[in-house]
């Protein structure tokens, strides 16, 4: 789980936020959110090696369209593939079924390596697309199009906060490791790094606790009565229509080709 | 920690998505506009504590916190933790858009229960007992994280066992390393801000 995010890791969106995603980017965030949610619903009711490719390919040529620097996606995508490469190369030895070969006594079974990449491919699938199609937003457009589909309006509160201090507390941290690392900090496996860690998290926390008084006071003072107002209009167009039709099309055309 | 899609069948995908569904409607309901600003901050230092990898041995891990954000916000660590998991799905793709619900329910529950046991006991006596409650709380929703984690891989089918069994013993030096900084972030609150405990132990 270690290496996941380096401090500095920045979500897609802001690593070139001048970019304009090609077509994906002109689409109505909301279709964009459903899209995503039907797209991932039909690839993990798939179940057939070459429907799941099929799934695959859909979501690399959604990348193509978007214009979101590949490589770096890519690369993102691989880095959950490590998380989870562990548990795949277990299943082979730990499905029963037809023998493979085997390691150290231990045979590897068919049935458990096709599964193995049965869940690489859904798993890739599904998260490129959602980067691709949701990723891409801001993510204040996001809040908004989760308020438009009906969420419930405080949970959108809460996501619009995190948004929006998830930048000014990571400054924070940055600033008080900086304080740490002037005075000789150097983190290892001892004890003065796991009290030092602790009281950075301690403070980071009272820190939060003492601004969000702050900014609830400012939020009162300016009339905060709990209703999101939105700035941001969506309106569908034909071509939204278009693509969720299209998608719509490729998952319903997904399913033929698994149940065949 | 993060179950990907694919990997659990539908039964455990449904009941996740309807346990985490619920919790988050319960922590939804505790949050009056009062506290929503407190809350979002939370849950966003959650995520930037989440950034964190403190070294063990020749490797890092990264912090979860879950018992820290439970002691804090009670059931409305359920909301805070599925924001901070969407994000984290969204923006930097881990895990994964339909297993959201059992993830959700993985790491918020945890936290949950250690606010229900361990809650309480923080605020009395003196910090340093306080602290060390706070340290078992936080080595408990591991615990409990990596069990549930390992339930829903058991139930998904018997060839999951023993990467289950292994998800549990691989964690077992993150339990130490969260008890140890979760005790310590208690102490510093304790000293620094007496009254946060007290008042999250009678929210």
């Amino acid at each position: 789980m270690a290496h996941a995010l380096e401090p500095k890791a920045k979500t897609l969106a802001e690593a070139s936020s001048d970019a304009p995603y090609g077509v994906i980017g002109d689409l109505d965030p909301r279709v964009r959110v459903v899209m995503a949610c039907v797209f991932a619903i039909a690839t993990v009711a798939l179940t057939t090696i070459p429907a799941l490719m099929a799934a695959l390919a859909t979501a690399i040529s959604l990348l193509m369209m978007s214009r979101l620097p590949i490589r770096r996606t890519l690369k993102r995508m691989a880095m959950m593939d490590s998380f989870i490469i562990f548990m795949l190369v277990l299943l082979p030895f730990t499905m029963p079924g037809e023998p493979m070969f085997s390691l150290f006594g231990f045979s590897a079974s068919w049935q458990g390596l096709w599964k193995a990449i049965e869940i690489g491919l859904t798993a890739n699938a599904v998260i490129l697309t959602l980067m691709v199609l949701v990723g891409t937003m801001e993510p204040v457009t996001l809040g908004h199009a989760l308020h438009k589909l009906r969420c419930p309006e405080v949970l959108v509160h809460l996501l619009m906060f995190t948004i929006r201090y998830i930048e000014v507390l990571r400054e924070e941290y940055l600033r008080l490791r900086g304080a740490m690392k002037i005075r000789g900090f150097r983190p290892g496996t001892n004890w003065h790094t796991y009290r030092s860690f602790g009281y950075l998290v301690g403070m980071m926390l009272v820190r939060a606790i003492e601004r969000s008084e702050r900014i609830l006071c400012a939020m009162k003072c300016r009339g905060f009565s709990g209703q999101l107002i939105l700035l941001q209009e969506f309106r569908m167009t034909r071509r939204d229509h278009r693509f969720a039709i299209l998608l719509g099309g490729v998952c319903v055309g997904l399913l033929l080709l698994d149940y065949l | 920690m993060h179950i990907v899609d694919g990997a659990l069948s539908n039964p455990v995908v449904i009941g996740g998505a309807i346990a985490a569904a619920g919790g988050i409607a319960v922590g939804l309901k505790s949050l009056d506009i009062d506290r929503i600003p407190t809350a979002g901050v939370l849950s966003a230092s959650f995520f930037v504590a989440s950034l964190i990898h403190v070294p063990i041995g020749p490797s890092s891990v990264h912090l979860i916190l879950n018992g820290l954000a439970g002691l804090l916000l009670g059931w409305a660590a359920f909301p805070a933790l599925f924001v901070g998991l969407l994000l984290q799905a969204v923006f930097f793709g881990f895990g994964g858009l339909t297993v959201l619900g059992v993830n959700t329910f993985n790491i918020a529950m945890p936290a949950v229960l250690a606010w229900m046991i361990f809650g309480r006991l923080i605020g009395r006596g003196s910090a340093v007992h306080g602290a060390i409650w706070g340290g078992l709380g936080g080595a408990f929703a591991i615990a409990a994280t990596t069990l549930f984690v390992a339930v829903s891989l058991a139930l998904t089918g018997d060839e999951f066992l023993p990467a289950a069994k292994l998800v549990f013993f691989a964690h077992i030096p993150v339990m130490v390393v969260e008890a140890v900084l979760t005790g310590f972030a208690v102490l510093l609150a304790r000293k620094v801000k007496p009254e946060l405990f007290l008042k999250g132990s009678s929210a």
